[in-house]
């Protein structure tokens, strides 16, 4: 049966999940939290849908952008050159 | 970037598409995100002088298209938004047995390595696009454009702490939604 006590550690682990996954936590942060998901299947089980979330978001591209018109073209270029102008 | 004709049509090409997805999941409609990419490209080519330091070009560069997406909505950045709570965010439990078991879907059945499948993505751009807009923000400069903690921070103009809160709860509430989606679609929650 499993103690209450590591159900708070459940939750714990649960509130650091992003930055343990982008490294973002100190070495001993990362060790205690690799220490429960060694002995905590369901946190694994959660971890693993957490990184396909991640993986899903950057790979879903919203939408071909549509190609500049060629007038705004032309107006984004003069905006461009005359910027450069005022340091020349 | 060079003074010349081919770094124009080089910044163009890479920045424009990143601009517009941006837009479009942060607006929510077609139109406005193309109008407001343009907006945004002019004002970058506007003020590129003021560039301070081009290896960070691109949290500069969203700055400028989340300002300018706020001007189009006429919405301030300081306007009340919804927080999500931690707690709504976690998976339900149940005992089996001696052992907890999560109620969630079966992850292994989603396609990895393939293009993802219309619906699937529908199913994320919706729940990108049904977050509260600071967390919304933070996922798409975060995970989809993968910009880093500090870029993130500077370009939506808050601490790089209050972008690694945002980002948890945005994912975890997306990854929420994918959970919902997978189980409706497998008729139930994972049996293990």
């Amino acid at each position: 049966m499993e103690s209450g006590e590591h159900q708070d550690d459940c939750k714990q682990v649960f509130a650091l999940l992003s930055q343990y996954l982008d490294a973002e936590l100190s070495p001993a942060s990362c060790e205690e939290i690799r220490a429960h998901l060694a002995a905590c299947p369901p946190c694994i089980e959660f971890l693993e849908s957490l990184q396909r979330t991640i993986r899903l978001c950057h790979r879903c591209e919203a939408a071909v952008a549509p190609p500049l018109a060629p007038e705004a073209r032309e107006q984004l270029l003069a905006a461009y050159r005359k910027t450069l102008h005022r340091h020349t | 970037m060079a003074g010349d004709q081919g770094a124009f049509d080089r910044f163009v090409e890479v920045f424009h598409s990143k601009i517009f997805q941006y837009l479009l999941l942060m607006c929510g409609q077609r139109e406005d995100a193309e109008e407001v990419a343009q907006d945004t490209l002019f004002k970058v080519f506007e003020n590129i002088d003021q560039l301070r330091d081009p290896e960070r070009v691109r949290p500069w560069v969203f700055r400028i298209a989340r300002n300018a997406c706020y001007m189009k909505r006429r919405k301030s950045v300081f306007a009340p938004t919804q927080e999500l709570s931690l707690d709504d965010l976690l998976p339900h439990s149940e005992r089996d047995g001696g052992h907890r078991k999560l109620e969630i879907a079966d992850w292994s059945a989603l396609p990895d390595d393939q293009v993802l499948r219309a619906e699937l993505r529908d199913v994320i751009h919706q729940a990108i696009r049904e977050l509260p807009e600071i967390y919304r923000a933070v996922i798409l400069l975060r995970d989809v454009e993968e910009l880093s903690t500090d870029d993130a921070a500077q370009a939506l103009d808050i601490t790089p702490e209050s972008v690694k809160t945002r980002l948890h709860r945005a994912r975890l509430a997306v990854r929420q939604k994918l959970d919902k989606y997978l189980r409706t679609v497998q008729g139930g929650v994972k049996e293990s």
